[in-house]
């Protein structure tokens, strides 16, 4: 078996994040990601990120993947696995690895994971039919592969994903014909929805879609409007022609590793679905398995960074071997975080973390 | 379809990369993972489900929910999604849940 002194599972903004603090503190670190890159969804965002300078506002999100990448990737003290997808995860901190039809067990000291999140999905007739994708995969598809996911798409959800993906399908010549809503009110950014209203693209709030249509692959879907109590109104069903819908409802976090493990998970809907307990250092209830990112709550890429930098330090002085400037940079990176979390959608956050933190309990 | 015109981005032509979908020799490009080589070739069809043989296509893109799962060189349930596509692949759509050899 392997050994490193800290496993990070998921080489993502929260991952790569932890990765550099450990590394600073003299800590050997193994990532590992189970896609061909590092970088997490970074990797194939064009938008340029809000926020402060430490949390890299201004910047695209792939030149923010190019920054972090390069503090991790040449680091003595890091070893990177790619392609490759830890199948298990067990107490004694044992990780079992599938990569290039070779299976490994490694263990750690200390294992973080930053395993980040999925898309959600939506019920309705033939959601399974090739065409629907979730909004992160269209992104890979155009912004990553150069790849058009469709002719004529319409997005499901107008969260900030929703919005800035429109925006990236126009940029990319695809013609959107429009974005469903099922709440009464646009999800995302006012800026946002703006933005891609001035393009002509229409937002239908109350709305959801009721059923696909196509053989092999998708050609209409039927939308049909809701009431207040998001009801469905009979007689306001619609059928619209189309080659690709793409699904963006919101994220769930990935514990499922950490459940393997019998960490402490609560369903917290602010924060996305079932989130680990975790303690002041983000030490799951399991002793020295941590958890950061999205993993433990949906919120913006910026945030995941400012965790990952975070749990790194921790782990650091956990393991009596504190990064040198420890004191300093826990203190900016909670001040950024906590910047981040007074935006307009950090409240959501701040009640989950709260109801998080009500029954916390700590490792033994 | 490819995207040959971008604001942001720019998609140089790569390295074709020769390989067989179904029995059919076809091409993607270097940089291309199996499944994007095969949506670039107009095929979204990747399998078919196991009870009601319903078609199956490209959901996640982080190798998370088996929906692009493919038979690549004879090997069952490749999350092609995340597989780098390599020259000479022979890629078969899946519809049963593999064996394991």
């Amino acid at each position: 078996m392997k050994h490193h002194e800290l496993i990070i599972i998921g080489g993502g903004p929260s991952g790569l994040c932890a990765a550099k603090m450990a590394a600073e503190a003299g800590i050997d670190v193994l990532i590992i990601d189970r896609s061909p890159e590092l970088g997490g969804q970074l990797i194939k965002q064009t938008h340029k990120f809000f926020g402060s300078k430490a949390q890299y506002a201004k910047t695209r999100g792939f030149d923010i993947a190019k920054i972090l990448i390069d503090q991790v990737i040449h680091h003595p003290h890091i070893t990177i696995l790619k392609e490759a997808t830890v199948v298990g995860l067990y107490p004694d901190r044992v990780v079992t690895v599938y990569q290039h039809e070779t299976y490994t067990r490694y263990q750690a000291d200390r294992i973080i994971v930053a395993t980040g999140a999925s898309e959600k999905f939506l019920a309705f007739e033939n959601n399974d039919l090739p065409g629907i994708y979730g909004a992160g995969a269209v992104q890979t598809l155009m912004n990553l592969y150069g790849v058009l996911p469709g002719q004529e798409i319409i997005m499901v959800g107008s969260g900030n994903i929703g919005l800035i993906v429109s925006y990236q399908l126009l940029q990319a010549g695809v013609h959107v014909k429009g974005i469903v809503e099922a709440a009464p009110t646009i999800g995302g950014y006012k800026v946002h929805a703006s933005k891609i209203r001035r393009l002509g693209v229409p937002i239908w709030t109350s709305t959801t879609v009721q059923r696909a249509m196509g053989k092999d692959h998708l050609e209409a879907v039927e939308l049909i409007d809701l009431d207040a109590k998001w009801q469905p109104l009979l007689g306001t069903e619609r059928i619209m022609s189309l080659d690709a819908l793409c699904i963006s409802v919101g994220l769930s976090p990935m514990h499922q590793l950490l459940s393997m493990v019998n960490a402490k998970t609560k369903y917290i809907n602010e924060l996305g679905g079932f989130v680990p307990i975790i303690d002041d250092h983000h030490q799951t209830t399991v002793k020295g398995i941590y958890a950061c990112g999205d993993a433990v709550g949906i919120e913006e890429a910026s945030s995941a960074m400012m965790e990952g930098y975070l749990t790194g330090l921790y782990v650091a002085t956990d393991m009596q071997r504190p990064h040198p400037d420890s004191d300093a940079l826990k203190e900016k990176y909670d001040y950024e975080l906590d910047m981040l979390r007074n935006g307009p959608f950090g409240i959501k956050t701040k009640i989950g973390l709260e109801k998080l933190r009500k029954d916390d309990i700590h490792a033994q | 379809m490819r995207i040959d015109k971008h604001p942001i981005l720019s998609f140089p032509k790569k390295e074709p990369i020769p390989f067989i979908f179904e029995g059919q020799h076809v091409v993607g490009y270097k940089g291309d993972t199996i499944a994007s080589a095969l949506h670039a070739l107009g095929v979204t069809t990747l399998s078919y489900s196991i009870k009601k043989d319903r078609p199956r296509g490209f959901y996640c893109a982080i190798g998370n929910c088996a929906s692009c799962n493919m038979m690549v060189n004879g090997v069952p349930n490749v999350r092609t999604c995340i597989t780098p596509l390599v020259a000479g692949m022979i890629i078969e759509r899946q519809t049963d849940k593999g064996v394991i050899r």
